[in-house]
């Protein structure tokens, strides 16, 4: 071990005097901003074009952290707002790194709206099955009979398949990998950024402290373990067959199609309503 | 026995794997314990040196085996570790 | 950037018979703007309407989100890509905005929002006039800031104010408001719209510091507004909802940067009050009786006053173009002469308390209406003499 050149690899993507974050041991967000700096890395993109948007939450303090032009939204809109910004300035590349529940609870509806446009957006969803910034409450990925504060006597909802959701709205690509898959999650992430069009990555992310302390899975090695366990890489199964479940968690990638994103078809409509 | 430990490749004296030299930014580490745990050669294990933080920091317990895989410094989710490769000219 | 001629061609200058929303969206594209996100909503409909035919015109954009929520979020990300950006509704979708208002007040985000106002609450009267809206633009959202709202009581004003709107709003760094009701949306009269050239245009203040990661966004000048970067330009700066310092980082802890903060958001409007504030004064300077009205009751006002001072009757007509910051000053400036206020409104009472606070002492009356039909002017009038008798 040495003490003089302690410069991270990644530090040029990391806002300067921001680190160390506030995420907790083990918390698999830090591991998502760890391969999105290193597909950004690899794909040798110009920072100076890469805006990253969040939303409320844990992860939401994410874009907090990346040495690019960021935002930080409401609760559940940085889908909305990015939109605005890929519309204004189409040459940007606009990243949206959010929850499960401020993207799929109150986010919900622009998530299926976005998605169905097919807006040239790259979002990477940070699994990690309840709200963990508020302490830890139900969202709609909890699994059922889960513990959480406001599910005291266990989770009564049947959890999203988000999968299935992404590839119902028409994203042109989905793909799951937990936060153990460091690798394959890398690879997504660069093929998402290269790919034109609305993509989803669902990161199954570990909350050792909050979910994984209420459910069985005190220390991050133990939740960790479970990703190991459970997860079978198969790619390209059905997403309506993609559910979360104690003992399986299906990953790889679901969806990779080509089609016209919205700026694209604006692009035309744009054109068509000039020449008139 | 693991089929890594027989099998030798022919030109093995020519092309020698990368060594890596491991560096752990200690006021980062929180302890998660996940390089440890996930080193494919065993080179990290928990030392009883706490940081700031309180938390026993990961050591090194035999460098040579490090072959720069990285996948500590992909896992680590705090950017408390990483590999830069050896200088092997003179010998590692 | 667009030459002379192109930015001409953009702007229908000429006379036109137009209505109100029209009107509205013309002036937009006359300030600039080339982003619209918006629902439909009666009465702003047209709004959106006239944007999705004219964007595309202009190289602008319109898209029509899945919610008003949506709508003020995308507006406030297009403005901090660099485009002047803009959203119509009306009561219910206004509400909906509330909590995005309060980001883009709190990220200093330039941006129009215009509310053509109908009969509330809740869903209400979808096809009838309201000026129940004017309270809610002011605090509708949670926190403590100013903002800044314009009253159109003419089609004339709906271009001209809305111009005037993005011009603010790129002065100031604020969200502005243009309260138009039902009536001055959708009526119909003459427009006259100037040369491109000859139109007042402001455009935000741009960033002299360098590059860095000492760069601070929010960094005000002395006019307490800071110059605004924007995404792409090599700035890589972070801006939140959450409170901030200037170098945009989330400072949640410190009592200090929060009162830094919301002093200045407050104060940037508060210190440039004389040069936000427009009123039209009629026939005030020695009016013993002073109408206080602003859009379609303005009208109904003029018509009282004048036929007051038909008879003898010593009134004027304050009309009040700039709603917030509240024109306190050129209320207390007439307080020596003035027996009393009428201030007409087609709510049940809302910017009337504005004119009893600054009035001090001085009475007021005031005359409510509700429904389709706007005040008749000899409403006013009779409240007119009411007033003087006492």
């Amino acid at each position: 071990m040495t003490t003089e050149e302690l410069v991270h690899p990644y530090e040029r993507f990391l806002r300067k005097g921001m680190i160390p974050h506030i995420w907790c041991e083990g918390c698999g967000n830090g591991i998502i901003l760890n391969c999105f700096a290193q597909a950004l890395d690899e794909l040798n993109i110009d920072l100076d074009n890469v805006v990253v948007v969040s939303g409320i939450g844990c992860i939401g303090r994410v874009s907090g952290y990346t040495n690019t032009d960021s935002f930080h939204t409401t609760h559940g809109r940085p889908i909305a707002f990015a939109t605005g910004v890929k519309l204004a300035n189409p040459e940007l590349k606009v990243a949206v790194i959010s929850g499960d529940g401020d993207l799929f609870a109150i986010g919900g509806n622009h998530f299926i709206h976005a998605a169905r446009r097919n807006m040239d957006l790259k979002v990477i969803c940070a699994n990690n099955f309840i709200y963990g910034m508020t302490g830890g409450q139900y969202g709609p990925t909890t699994p059922l009979d889960a513990w959480t504060t406001t599910t005291p006597y266990g989770n009564i909802e049947h959890t999203f398949n988000l999968i299935h959701l992404a590839a119902a709205c028409g994203a042109v690509y989905v793909a799951r990998w937990t936060a153990l898959h460091v690798r394959r999650l890398t690879e997504s992430i660069k093929k998402a950024l290269q790919k034109e069009g609305f993509t989803f990555i669902e990161v199954v992310s570990q909350c050792p402290e909050i979910f994984g302390r209420y459910n069985k899975m005190e220390t991050p090695l133990k939740m960790i373990q479970w990703f190991k366990q459970a997860s079978q890489v198969q790619h390209f199964s059905d997403p309506a067959k993609a559910e979360i479940t104690p003992n399986k968690i299906v990953v790889g990638e679901f969806v990779d199609i080509e089609k016209p994103s919205y700026g694209r078809l604006l692009k035309d409509m744009t054109t068509r309503a000039k020449q008139r | 026995m693991p089929a890594r430990t027989w099998r030798k490749p022919l030109d093995s004296d020519k092309i020698k794997p990368p060594k890596g030299e491991v560096h752990i930014i200690a006021n980062r580490c929180k302890g998660c314990g996940y390089c440890i745990e996930f080193c494919p050669r065993d080179v990290l294990d928990t030392s009883e040196e706490l940081n700031e933080r309180g938390v026993h920091l990961p050591k090194v317990i035999d460098e040579s085996k490090c072959t720069l895989c990285r996948f500590c410094t992909a896992i680590c989710p705090d950017f408390a570790i990483f590999i830069k490769e050896k200088n092997c000219k003179d010998g590692c | 950037m667009l030459t002379a001629t192109e930015k001409s061609k953009f702007v229908l200058s000429g006379q036109h018979f137009m209505n109100g929303d029209v009107a509205c969206a013309e002036g937009a594209i006359a300030a600039g703007c080339r982003f619209f996100a918006g629902y439909p909503i009666t009465p702003a409909t047209e709004i959106a309407e006239r944007m999705a035919r004219r964007m595309p015109e202009v190289d602008g954009i319109y898209i029509q989100m899945e919610d008003e929520i949506a709508s003020m979020a995308a507006v406030i990300g297009a403005s901090y890509a660099g485009v002047k950006a803009m959203t119509a509704t009306s009561g219910p979708g206004f509400s909906l905005m509330q909590e995005n208002i309060g980001l883009a007040i709190m990220t200093e985000t330039p941006c129009v929002i215009v509310n053509i106002m109908r009969g509330g609450p809740s869903t209400g009267q979808p096809t009838m006039p309201g000026q129940q809206d004017v309270m809610q633009a002011r605090w509708g959202t949670h926190g403590d800031y100013e903002i800044i709202a314009l009253a159109p009581s003419s089609v004339q004003e709906m271009f001209d104010l809305t111009v005037e709107a993005f011009n603010l709003s790129e002065t100031y760094r604020v969200p502005v408001f243009v309260l138009a009701d039902e009536i001055v949306g959708h009526m119909w009269e003459r427009v006259t719209i100037p040369h491109a050239e000859s139109i007042h245009v402001v455009n935000r203040k741009k960033p002299t510091q360098l590059h860095g990661e000492d760069y601070a966004p929010f960094q005000p000048d002395r006019d307490l507004v800071p110059p605004m970067a924007v995404f792409g330009q090599g700035y890589r700066f972070h801006a939140t909802g959450l409170t901030h310092d200037e170098r945009g980082r989330p400072r949640t802890d410190s009592s200090e940067a929060q009162t830094r903060l919301v002093q200045r958001l407050c104060d940037k409007i508060r210190k440039n009050k004389e040069k936000i504030i427009q009123v039209e004064n009629v026939m005030v300077e020695d009016a013993e009786v002073a109408v206080v009205a602003y859009g379609i009751a303005a009208r109904a006002g003029l018509s009282a006053v004048r036929k007051a001072r038909a008879t003898g009757i010593k009134a004027g007509l304050i009309r009040l173009i700039t709603l917030w910051p509240f024109p306190d000053e050129q209320i207390a400036k007439v307080v020596n002469h003035v027996k009393a206020f009428v201030v007409p409104e087609m709510n049940c009472g809302q910017m009337v308390r504005e004119v009893e606070r600054a009035a001090k002492g001085t009475p007021v009356a005031f005359l409510s209406k509700l429904g389709e039909e706007p005040h008749r002017p000899s409403e006013i009038l009779d409240v007119i003499g009411e007033v003087l008798k006492k």
